[in-house]
């Protein structure tokens, strides 16, 4: 798909097979049951479970190297410091060879968007300006812009969605205006799991010197992302949804545009000078990281990216494809479901919302629980694209490296099972 | 694979409810009525009351939900009728005091609501079964401060078109 600029979204030309059973082992919550079942964990959107590698980097920070970071003069500091820092590099490998100085830790995804929205967004839009979003955006990727434009009396517009569930771009060329200052986009969306052709976008953005920001929360765990030959300004992600701990999330910037900006927070590690009512600040990326950071989560995280680093992005790309494929035509297999968002699996990631028209998605993923079958029922974030489909909210199957056939198998089970129980 | 048992949670009279959901015949130039939004998952209800000499005499309950919130409005449409407004809001009263696991009064003849007790051990789902109810509560309550019924009392936020099916 070469809309997709630089996100590659068909298997690779020799991609080796996860070993799926292997892969399993390595996640301890994998082997409890739910209700006296197996766990099938599906919700992976959501979040994503942890690797042992991943919880025993966690703890053993707290149990061997815990101290606050980047001033203490002792073994301990130093330690904590030295496994702080290392993680930026690995963020910033991951990303395929990105600046560490640019690589700035927060507290999720959400936080980095609002980062985004108060440091820069607060001194660069004006009255009048436009910000375009889309109409497939989470709340994280519209509320700070609602905010926003309403303290600025700025203009947000939207690229619509349409009934395949992707973006209409043939109006692209008129919602990008000489006012338009920020284009912000998701790269794949949560709700519908459709793999948006940001490349295109950032394209007509750049026709009119607009930034770029790319929410990529559901894009980095999923698929391969090389920042060097992807068009942004900004791109915002989330540790938790790829194998990493809750409570670190990742903006990363070109380290001059970072120096150009104001900072977000105020507080302790992001000045170099203060004064009674005066001070200066410190470099990037730490001029954006007020406070003690999430020093153990951030440590934990690079282990996670290892983890998905030795799978190969490519590999668990190939994977997640073949499971969606498998769990599209099966679904496909009961009359009353609809799935929602692109037919060709090749254009989504490993997402597959739907909606049962006899049943509502609270009481199916209820039944589905009672099998250990975890999804999702909701709105997901996306209220926008709740109400485009003409619905309050879907069930929702998102899956990962740990996942199989046989969990798609107990869900269509379940979900037959779910139909049965109320009546139909 | 086995069926499911939920002896808590869907009882066979709230999935009786469910399928054939009482108080959906609209009601014409309503004395009480009031929309209601479940936050948690979007689901709408309009909750509509004609009133006669003090009493309830027809109820609507509209709108499309989960089994859970379906069962729930079903069950204020059955026990409305006949009530005054003092007896409505003692029973609802009573069924949130259910829900939050406070006891049942003694005095308070709750009905079909008692199959939804177990619903309180399920805390998402809690929100499903007050919906109805609580919408009717913010409506009673605008009543009382008079304001115009009819202009409509919504408290929480409602936008778009009700229902889940596409």
């Amino acid at each position: 798909m070469s809309a997709a600029g630089t996100i590659t979204s068909g298997p690779p030309a020799q991609a080796r097979k996860l070993d799926v059973a292997r892969i399993r082992g390595d996640f301890p919550i994998l082997k409890r049951q739910v209700h006296g079942k197996r766990l099938v964990y599906l919700d992976n959107a959501a979040t994503t479970q942890k690797p042992e590698c991943m919880i025993e980097a966690l703890g053993s920070f707290y149990r061997t190297s815990n101290a606050n970071i980047h001033r203490g003069i002792h073994k301990l500091a130093e330690e904590a410091t030295g496994l702080y820092e290392a993680t930026r590099k690995v963020v910033a490998r991951f990303l395929g060879g990105a600046d560490p100085h640019g690589v700035i830790f927060t507290r999720n995804c959400t936080e980095a968007i609002n980062l985004v929205a108060y440091a820069w967004g607060r001194h660069n839009i004006k009255p009048g300006d436009e910000v375009l979003l889309t109409e497939m955006e989470h709340h994280s990727n519209l509320v700070p812009w609602i905010i926003l434009a309403r303290e600025k009396g700025a203009v947000l517009k939207h690229i619509p969605l349409q009934e395949n569930g992707t973006l209409r771009l043939d109006d692209l060329d008129k919602l990008v205006t000489p006012r338009t200052k920020l284009v912000s986009c998701m790269m794949v969306s949560n709700a519908l799991g459709t793999i948006n052709p940001v490349g295109e976008i950032a394209a007509m953005a750049r026709r009119v010197g607009a930034k770029v920001l790319l929410d990529g929360a559901q894009a980095l765990p999923h698929l391969p992302v090389d920042v060097k030959k992807l068009d942004f300004d900004f791109l915002a992600f989330s540790a938790h949804k790829m194998l990493g701990p809750t409570g670190v999330g990742v903006l990363h910037a070109r380290p001059e545009l970072l120096r150009s900006m104001e900072p977000f927070l105020g507080g302790g590690e992001m000045i170099r000078e203060v004064r009674h009512d005066s001070a200066t600040w410190n470099e990037v990326p730490h001029k954006f990281e007020a406070g003690t950071p999430n020093i153990a989560d951030v440590a934990a995280f690079s282990s996670s990216i290892e983890y998905l680093e030795a799978i190969g992005m490519p590999q668990v790309r190939e994977h997640e494809l073949s499971l969606c494929r498998y769990a599209m035509a099966e679904l496909r297999k009961i009359p009353s479901i609809r799935i929602l968002g692109p037919e060709d699996p090749n254009l989504r990631s490993g997402v597959v919302s739907f909606v049962d028209q006899d049943l509502h998605p609270h009481d199916l993923s209820q039944i589905l629980d009672q099998h250990g079958v975890a999804i999702r029922a909701g709105h997901h974030c996306a209220q926008l694209v709740m109400r485009f489909f003409k619905t309050v909210a879907t069930a929702r199957a998102s899956f990962y490296i740990y996942n199989d056939r046989d969990d798609i198998d107990v869900l269509v089970e379940s979900l037959r099972l779910a139909r049965k129980y109320f009546g139909f | 694979m086995e069926e499911p048992r939920f002896n808590d949670l869907y009882r066979d009279i709230i999935l009786d409810h469910y399928r054939r959901p009482r108080g959906r015949t609209p009601v014409t130039s309503p004395d009480v009525e009031n929309e209601g939004l479940n936050p948690v998952c979007g689901d709408e209800v309009k909750v509509s009351i004609k009133l006669e000499d003090g009493r309830v005499k027809h109820v609507s309950v509209l709108g499309r939900g989960c089994a859970i919130s379906t069962a729930s409005g079903s069950m204020l449409a059955e026990l409305l009728p006949g009530k005054t407004l003092d007896e409505v809001e003692k029973l609802f009263k009573a069924f949130k005091r259910m829900m939050h696991d406070e006891g049942v009064p003694q005095d308070v003849e709750i009905g079909d609501l008692d199959s939804l007790e177990g619903v309180k051990n399920y805390p998402v789902r809690i929100k499903c079964a007050l919906l109805s109810w609580v919408t009717l509560e913010d409506a009673l309550n605008s009543l009382r401060s008079g304001q115009n019924q009819l202009d409509k009392t919504t408290t929480t936020e409602l936008e778009g078109k009700g229902g889940f099916a596409l």
